[in-house]
């Protein structure tokens, strides 16, 4: 027993440093997330995670028609060098370690970054952060792409190639198997899918850098992961991916240097398994989450960001996001977890665990290989995810997959916590877009126009260059220089690179298996169609910019499934753009979905639209919608208004199938009403 | 309530192209009465009535899915549009109707500007039969042909698919991605019939497409075909060969005997709808497809498919 206590002493000989400790933040403008950013770093927060709004991360200025209803809402608008100099006032560069969630701008947004810096006095080298930058996991799963896949993946390797030399301590990207469980992935899915996501992006940098920098290439690679409440199983995964991580590295990439070989990752934990139904229970989920990502050190998070308990509800306050903080410290600073060895070592369940996942998930990346690689699967990935999505919500449906306050266990107390006026969520002003349009407007006219139109032509001539040494990030950098605003960056590179639709993968779900409720709804359908004259036909839209397309995914496939002719167009549409399909498709019914807050403006703006356009099908609404926004949805003509605790997709059919069939009556009788009113 | 299809039908005569969502639900149910609507609706919009053929340009357009055939629709669309055409897009879905219902998907990969009023975009999915063409399909090209100046047929497939869409069409066009082996084999071994247009998207991609619009180009001459242009586009910027492939759609339409073209197609329709109605029973009461064929050849070349059918059900028992 002596001996094997010194080999494997019990606890450490000093207590391990805590992860770092971020919160996913920003709304509103630069300003004020610039004060909540100050606030939160007095509470003991280590590093920033700045959350961008979506016309920032698709590359649309706050005036663009795309960006109505979105400015300030799931995060802070950033337009030009004013804007993120304002973000990080008082916040001295050079010591900030700081995460941008931002993909498809990455680069425009790191180059502000740098321009900021540069305001503060800071070199480049200093730097030390992330930008998320993954662009595969945004066309399978977020939607916030702006540019088709080969130019993306350039704009990668070109970030790559420019920090490992300029900016040594940045992470240029992190691979993200976040989105991907929150798409439905299983776990074996989220390894392989994030592996074959990692080669490709190595393999696309190792074109544009010198054979001697891959080594420290592979090093900069960190990773983006989820962890959802089985949490025995995700910490099994953890360990799975770094098995994985370094087996790639040595294999693929031959390399050598055990710290370049470290499977480095942060973690946002499962924000899918949070329910509105009973929201106080997020929090025991959050908390045994966070244990799969700190519990064991041998794949323990060097960064963590927990979501709030609210998130199911809307936007998270201040205070809702200073609790996650505090169960981070809690965790790290109050018990013992920091004070071990690895505590799995040795147990043979997690080694079969992690068996287990490594098989499974070898043998999908060897049939993303098949395909290709992970750009070429991307529609393969995707429709895998959306049949992965469907069966978990089919287990939910059924009562297998238990989820407490939601499907069992639903009786329940009047919360307090969701008592105040507006329902305890945050609310953004909507009078900031209108600030943030007039500032644009403002920065625009103030600046040297000329300086900003020679850096954009700069910025296009090197996009359409195709020699590999032709670094996309010099003329960004300058572009942020000179005052160009992130429209005008992205709306260059698209001009250059075309513009993209990604995949929705609905078209590629499999049939459902017979069960009696689709039988049931089938047979109405049917029954419908004798009426209609034709089959029924619903149009799945999503307005605005918001890319969490699972929801919409869902429907559209459940519809499909229960007989009727979907109509389903991905993401990112405008009110006209949903209002001329509807028109031009003869659709019987519409159903919208938004998750981003953008409801307010949105959805009066696409009834008005298919007013306009004579369209009078009926309109149902899914998302994250607050209770007391129902009142006014309904009364500008929404006919129903479904939310996350809608968890039950079937009973949703039956409501839209009644609906339509309901619209068929009335017709019927409008036709037997004028033949009676018809001289005899 | 069913639409009054003679006053449709007079909207499109006039060009108004707001007729045309209407115009495709009526023709799209079963109901009785809008069976009837839309018999009147094609009636008045036959050639008797029109006073010659519908001035739309009717192009098919075919090929395996992933050729590129939205990309391509998407430029081509630009293109005409740029032109002052107004163009209809039929997009046939031959998903699987297991469960009877259907994904339409391609919609959302053909861009267009809302706001464009000269454009309408509208995705079925196929006949009951499998790879099928609609009734509707068929007959909403033979309306929209009355108000639009191009009428487009998007359909998935090689082999079955253009044969269908040859049917209806002015001009077939069959759209091969680089590497496309598969095309090639059908086009030697007559699988596929002999397109108007041949198409090789991807022209990015560089030898590899050369190489397949070589291979296609040879294959058509040792099959005794000189008329059929190869092109190749590239859709991605900077885009190519598009302007080519619309002046190839239009020569081979200034080329083509287009009365007897389209009196064809209508024979070919109303057969086909025979067929569908009545099965092969019907078909032996007619006293065989070639009697039946014959019977067609005696009508009125201006009369429209509904008016075929009914010609040969005259003749049935």
């Amino acid at each position: 027993m002596a001996v094997m206590s010194s080999e494997h002493p019990p606890r450490l000989p000093e207590r391990d440093r805590p992860w770092m400790m971020r919160t996913y933040a920003g709304h509103s403008t630069a300003k004020a997330s610039n004060e909540l950013y100050r606030r939160n770093l007095e509470k003991g927060q280590t590093g920033l995670s700045v959350a961008f709004d979506l016309p920032t991360q698709t590359g649309y200025d706050p005036d663009d028609e795309l960006a109505r209803g979105e400015v300030g809402k799931v995060g802070v608008p950033v337009c030009h060098r004013g804007d993120m100099a304002a973000l990080m006032d008082g916040i001295p560069l050079d010591e900030m370690n700081t995460s941008m969630t931002i993909n498809a701008t990455a680069a425009w947004l790191l180059a502000l970054y740098v321009v900021a810096a540069e305001d503060q006095g800071v070199a480049q080298e200093k730097l030390q952060g992330t930008t998320q930058n993954d662009i595969i996991k945004e066309f399978l799963a977020r939607g916030t792409y702006a540019f088709p896949p080969a130019p993306s993946m350039r704009l990668i390797a070109d970030m790559i190639a420019y920090t490992v030399e300029h900016i040594p301590s940045w992470n240029p990207i992190n691979i993200c198997s976040y989105h991907l469980q929150e798409a439905g992935a299983t776990p074996v899915q989220e390894i392989a899918y994030a592996m074959s996501n990692a080669i490709a992006v190595l393999d696309a940098a190792r074109e544009r850098v010198a054979p001697e920098r891959m080594e420290q290439v592979f090093g900069r690679i960190s990773f983006f992961v989820n962890a959802g409440v089985r949490f025995i199983e995700e910490h099994a995964k953890l360990r799975a991916m770094s098995i994985l991580w370094e087996e790639l590295g040595r294999e693929r990439y031959g390399v050598q240097d055990a710290r370049h070989l470290r499977f480095r990752y942060g973690v946002q934990v499962n924000s899918l398994g949070l329910t509105e139904a009973q929201p106080e229970n997020n929090v025991q989920r959050i908390v045994l989450e966070a244990l799969a990502v700190t519990l064991g050190r041998g794949a323990r998070a060097r960064a963590i960001q927990l979501p709030a308990w609210n998130e199911a509800l809307g936007l998270p306050r201040p205070w809702d996001q200073q609790w996650s903080l505090r169960i981070q410290q809690v965790l790290a600073y109050e018990t013992d977890i920091l004070e071990y060895p690895d505590i799995f070592e040795g147990s043979t369940v997690m080694e079969g665990l992690v068996e287990e996942l490594l098989e499974g998930a070898r043998a999908e990346m060897a049939v993303v290989a098949e395909h290709g690689g992970a750009v070429e699967a991307v529609p393969y990935m995707k429709a895998a995810l959306v049949d992965s999505h469907r069966a978990r919500i089919r287990r939910i449906e059924s009562g297998e997959q238990v989820v407490v306050g939601q499907n069992r266990f639903s009786e329940s107390e009047v919360s307090p916590l969701t008592a105040d006026a507006e329902g305890g969520i945050l609310v953004v002003d909507p009078a900031v877009e209108a600030q943030q349009i007039e500032q644009v407007r403002a920065w625009r006219s103030g600046r040297d126009q000329a300086a900003v139109d020679a850096a954009l032509a700069d910025l296009a001539a090197a996009a359409r260059e195709e020699d590999p040494s032709t670094n996309l990030m010099l003329p960004t950098i300058a572009a942020a220089r000179a005052g160009a605003t992130t429209g005008e960056w992205a709306r260059t590179l698209r001009e250059v690179f075309g513009s993209y639709r990604a995949p929705t993968g609905v078209g590629e779900a499999t049939a459902a298996p017979s069960d009696a409720n689709l039988d049931e709804l089938r047979g109405e359908v049917a029954r419908l169609q004798e009426t209609l004259g034709r089959r029924p036909k619903i149009l799945v839209g999503k307005p605005g910019l918001d890319g969490h397309s699972n929801g919409a995914e869902q429907i559209a496939v459940r519809a499909r499934d229960v007989g009727m002719d979907v109509v389903y167009e991905g993401i990112r549409l405008t009110p006209a753009q949903i209002a001329s399909s509807a028109l031009q498709e003869g659709v019987h019914v519409i159903g919208l979905s938004i998750l981003s807050g953008s409801h307010r403006e949105l959805i009066p703006a696409v009834m008005t639209a298919l007013h306009d356009a004579g369209v009078q099908a009926p309109v149902v609404v899914g998302g994250i919608i607050p209770d007391q926004d129902v009142p006014a949805l309904k009364a500008a003509g929404v006919a129903a208004v479904y939310t996350p605790k809608d968890f039950d997709i079937t009973a949703i059919m039956r409501d839209i199938i009644a609906l339509v069939g309901s619209g068929a009556d009335k017709q019927v009788l409008a036709a037997g009403g004028a033949s009676a009113n018809a001289p005899a | 309530m069913s639409p009054d299809g003679a006053e449709l039908a007079a909207r499109l005569r006039a060009r108004d192209l707001t007729a045309a969502p209407a115009t495709l639900n009526l023709l799209e149910s079963t109901t009785r009465e809008d069976r009837e609507q839309s018999a009147l609706l094609l009636a008045e919009l036959s050639p008797a009535k029109l006073g010659g053929e519908a001035p739309a340009h009717i192009v098919g357009v075919t090929g395996p899915p992933g050729a590129g055939k939205s990309t391509l629709l998407s430029a081509l669309l630009r293109c005409w549009r740029e032109q002052g055409r107004t163009v209809a897009m039929l997009a046939v879905d031959p998903s699987s109707r297991r469960s009877g219902g259907s994904l339409l998907g391609d919609r959302a990969r053909v861009e267009f500007d809302p706001a464009d009023h000269g454009v309408l975009i509208r995705s079925t999915a196929a006949g009951e039969r499998l790879g099928g063409l609609a009734w509707a399909t068929r007959a909403a090209a033979q309306a929209l042909a009355a108000a639009f100046d191009v009428v487009v047929i998007e359909t998935v497939g090689v082999g079955q698919a253009e044969t269908e869409v040859a049917d209806v069409a002015d001009t077939v066009a069959v759209i091969v991605q680089p590497g496309g082996g598969d095309s090639l084999q059908f086009l030697k071994s007559g699988i596929m019939e002999i397109p108007d247009v041949l198409v090789v998207t991807k022209s990015d991609l560089g030898q590899i497409a050369m190489r397949t619009r070589r291979d296609l180009s040879a294959a058509l001459r040792s099959l005794g075909s000189h008329s059929t242009d190869v092109l190749a586009v590239s859709c991605i910027p900077p885009v190519s060969g598009v302007t080519e492939l619309a002046e190839a759609l239009d020569r081979h339409r200034a080329q083509i005997d287009l009365p007897a073209r389209r009196l064809s197609t209508r024979r070919a329709s109303a057969l086909t709808d025979f067929a569908l109605e009545h099965g092969e029973s019907g078909m032996r009461e007619l006293g065989g497809r070639r009697s039946a064929q014959q019977i067609l050849g005696a009508q009125d070349a201006g009369l429209d498919v509904p008016a075929l059918v009914r010609a040969l059900e005259d003749r049935m028992g």
